[in-house]
């Protein structure tokens, strides 16, 4: 066997030096005052202000209107993440359920279409996209938000690859028992996908959080910030007279990162089996 | 239950391979018949289309008195036992057995009852509340058969169940397969590439080949009278062996090799002969025989199988391990044990046979006057 030497853990130590330390800096440096971090740049010890700085960034209101609060960011921001993740795993298996298992014209050329928009980044789209969201009155809605982003080509792509690997004995089966398409889906298909979704929830879930040019495009009412354009607003909005709230930006990068760190460790039991498991 | 008649059905299939080709058999109530040939012969398609799960592109299929080709496989009124049991991976055993009873709306009370049933029949009654995963092969099989059970069908079908198990807990399942089958009397279609289930299942045999049906019989009269070569060498194990042989008035010449029979003047002078290999045996002194150079031998315990060549040409014989061998054996067949079939179309020549009689006074008559 491998016996692991010093030189090992060095190794390993610089990797989570490298990962976890500017982490450590944020969270350290956002329980100072903005006055100190100011005067005394990026800090790696604990300075008193911790509770103070994130009750403040949770709750205090703030912004142009004076109405929009960090805890109010943060459901939008879930909301975004959670509506984003949700609806895509709903629509791209359908979709790939389509494709797998009706046979219609075109299937393969379909499938194909949606593949391609894989090389098609979001900003390629987005003023087209805009146009018709505003055309339609949906700007500044969760609704604008969330459903223009839905369509995923990734999402129909692997649930396509996972319904492929699913024997095709089982929809026999399902059919000489009596299933029929709708019932094959809610009561063999979903289940069986389980992991799965957990796989694509996790991916989509943190991508979706961490939208920042589709929000700040769609939502120009304050109501409607995510937590990742507040953190820039922070820091925008206060520069001039004022020095800017770097605890605060700092607190709220912290806040930002947990859900989806949460999400991750949640799942990952259920994600790793989802994109490694293949006994059906 | 219910009888099944099948008529001229076909398979063509989108770019016109005809998988099954004008395909007729008629099987009565509670009757056990074996769909057997080689992979590619159609006959899991055949199976399919009786299922629902292949459309019937001619032909029709009835299942009682009812004409099913456009009627949904659930309303068909079969069950269906796959290779690779299909068994629900996230159901319990339980919920496997219950599914298709659920969809048909039958009550609870009821489902319980039949599955309770099934269970005890198949002894699977301890693990009704397991995955399949946590089950072993036989037992995913028999919840697989269990599936089945439950819908009391008009038929079971079949589509090689047997084929994942390992060679031991294929024969004990062989056997409760055919004794389910009896003691519920259900109409069953089975499909198998191994002989010897098609042999030990089947009330009635159903030999097929590229689509077609070479032979439909009982098993012992497919295995003592094949219709064609193709049948002789797929039932029986070790495969017929299958030789050229010319005929001159009474005498078959296996190239330098001869037997000699005076009943054989019917046949034509081209023929193939077939011989299974435990109807050879060592010849006594002074009887006719064929020389076999023996090449290698497999011991089977009970017997010995014997490969080697007549004249070049392979040639199995399943003798008796308590024989003594040496490189060259002798060996001598009843004349009534060779099959003779057609050098071109390989059909059993039928009225040579009558001649020759497969009948064992005639036999035995034949072996004296040869001998």
């Amino acid at each position: 066997m491998y016996r692991t030497k010093f030189f090992d853990h060095l190794i390993l130590l610089s990797g989570v030096f490298i990962m976890v330390g500017p982490l450590l800096v944020a969270l350290m440096t956002s329980s100072h005052e903005a006055a100190d971090i100011h005067r005394n740049g990026l800090s790696i010890l604990p300075g008193g202000h911790f509770i103070e700085t994130y009750e403040t960034v949770l709750t205090r209101e703030g912004g142009f209107t004076g109405k929009i609060t960090g805890l109010r960011m943060m459901m939008n921001s879930l909301i975004l993440g959670l509506g984003f993740a949700a609806g895509k795993i709903l629509l791209s298996m359908l979709a790939a359920y389509a494709l797998v298992y009706f046979r219609f014209r075109f299937a393969t050329v379909t499938f194909w279409m949606i593949f391609t928009t894989l090389l098609l980044p979001l900003e390629v789209r987005i003023l087209p996209s805009y146009e018709v969201m505003n055309s339609l009155h949906l700007t500044n809605t969760y609704t604008g938000l969330i459903v223009p982003l839905l369509a995923s080509a990734t999402g129909t792509f692997y649930f396509r690859q996972f319904f492929k690997s699913i024997p095709d004995e089982l929809l026999e089966a399902a059919r000489i028992d009596g299933a029929g398409p709708f019932k094959f889906f809610v009561d063999v298909i979903v289940p069986l996908s389980k992991t799965m979704m957990a796989a694509i929830f996790i991916i989509m879930f943190v991508y979706g959080w961490n939208q920042y040019l589709w929000p700040t495009l769609m939502t120009t009412d304050e109501g409607f910030f995510t937590l990742v354009r507040g953190i820039k607003q922070i820091l925008l909005v206060w520069v001039g007279s004022n020095i800017p709230d770097y605890n605060e930006a700092f607190a709220l990068a912290i806040l930002a990162m947990l859900p989806p760190v949460m999400i991750v460790m949640i799942f990952q039991r259920w994600f790793i089996k989802g994109l490694t498991e293949s006994d059906k | 239950m219910a009888a099944i008649n099948i008529t001229n059905v076909s398979k063509i299939y989108a770019g016109g391979v005809e998988a099954v080709k004008s395909v007729s058999i008629d099987i009565a109530d509670g009757e056990f018949i074996v769909l057997g040939g080689p992979s590619g012969c159609g006959k899991s398609t055949l199976l399919r289309m009786v299922a629902g799960l292949e459309a019937i592109s001619q032909g029709t299929v009835e299942i009682g008195d009812r004409v099913i080709n456009d009627v949904e496989p659930a309303e068909r009124d079969i069950a269906m036992v796959f290779q690779n049991y299909a068994l629900y991976p996230h159901m319990t055993v339980y919920n496997n057995l219950a599914y298709g009873l659920k969809n048909r709306g039958t009550p609870k009370a009821e489902i319980d009852a039949r599955v309770a049933e099934a269970a005890r029949m198949l002894e699977i009654e301890q693990y009704l509340t397991r995955k399949p995963r946590a089950l072993s092969g036989g037992q995913r099989q028999r919840v697989a058969m269990g599936r089945a059970i439950v819908r009391k069908p008009a038929a079971f079908l079949f589509d090689e169940p047997l084929s994942n198990l390992d060679a031991k807990l294929r024969v004990t399942m062989r056997g409760e397969i055919k004794q389910l089958q009896k003691r519920l009397g259900t109409t069953s279609l089975y499909v198998t590439h191994d002989q010897l289930e098609a042999m030990t299942l089947a009330d009635r045999l159903v030999v097929l080949n590229g689509g077609r049906i070479e032979q439909i019989g009982r098993p012992l009269d497919v295995y003592h009278t094949p219709a064609s070569t193709f049948v002789a060498s797929f039932i029986g194990s070790p495969a017929m062996n299958l030789l050229r042989a010319t005929r001159e008035g009474g005498r078959l010449h296996f190239g330098s090799q001869v037997l000699e029979s005076d009943r054989l003047s019917a046949l034509p002078t081209e023929l193939t002969i077939g011989i299974r290999a435990e109807d050879l045996r060592v010849a006594r002194a002074g009887e006719q025989s064929l020389a076999m150079k023996v090449d290698y031998i497999e011991e089977l315990g009970a017997q010995r199988l014997v490969h080697g060549r007549l004249d070049g040409k392979k040639l199995t014989a399943a003798l008796s391990p308590e024989i003594e061998l040496s490189d060259t054996i002798a060996l001598t067949i009843a004349p009534s044990r060779l099959h003779f079939f057609d050098v071109t179309t390989g059909k059993r020549l039928a009225k040579a046979l009558d001649g020759l009689g497969g009948r064992r006074e005639v036999a035995s008559t034949l072996e004296a006057a040869i001998g």
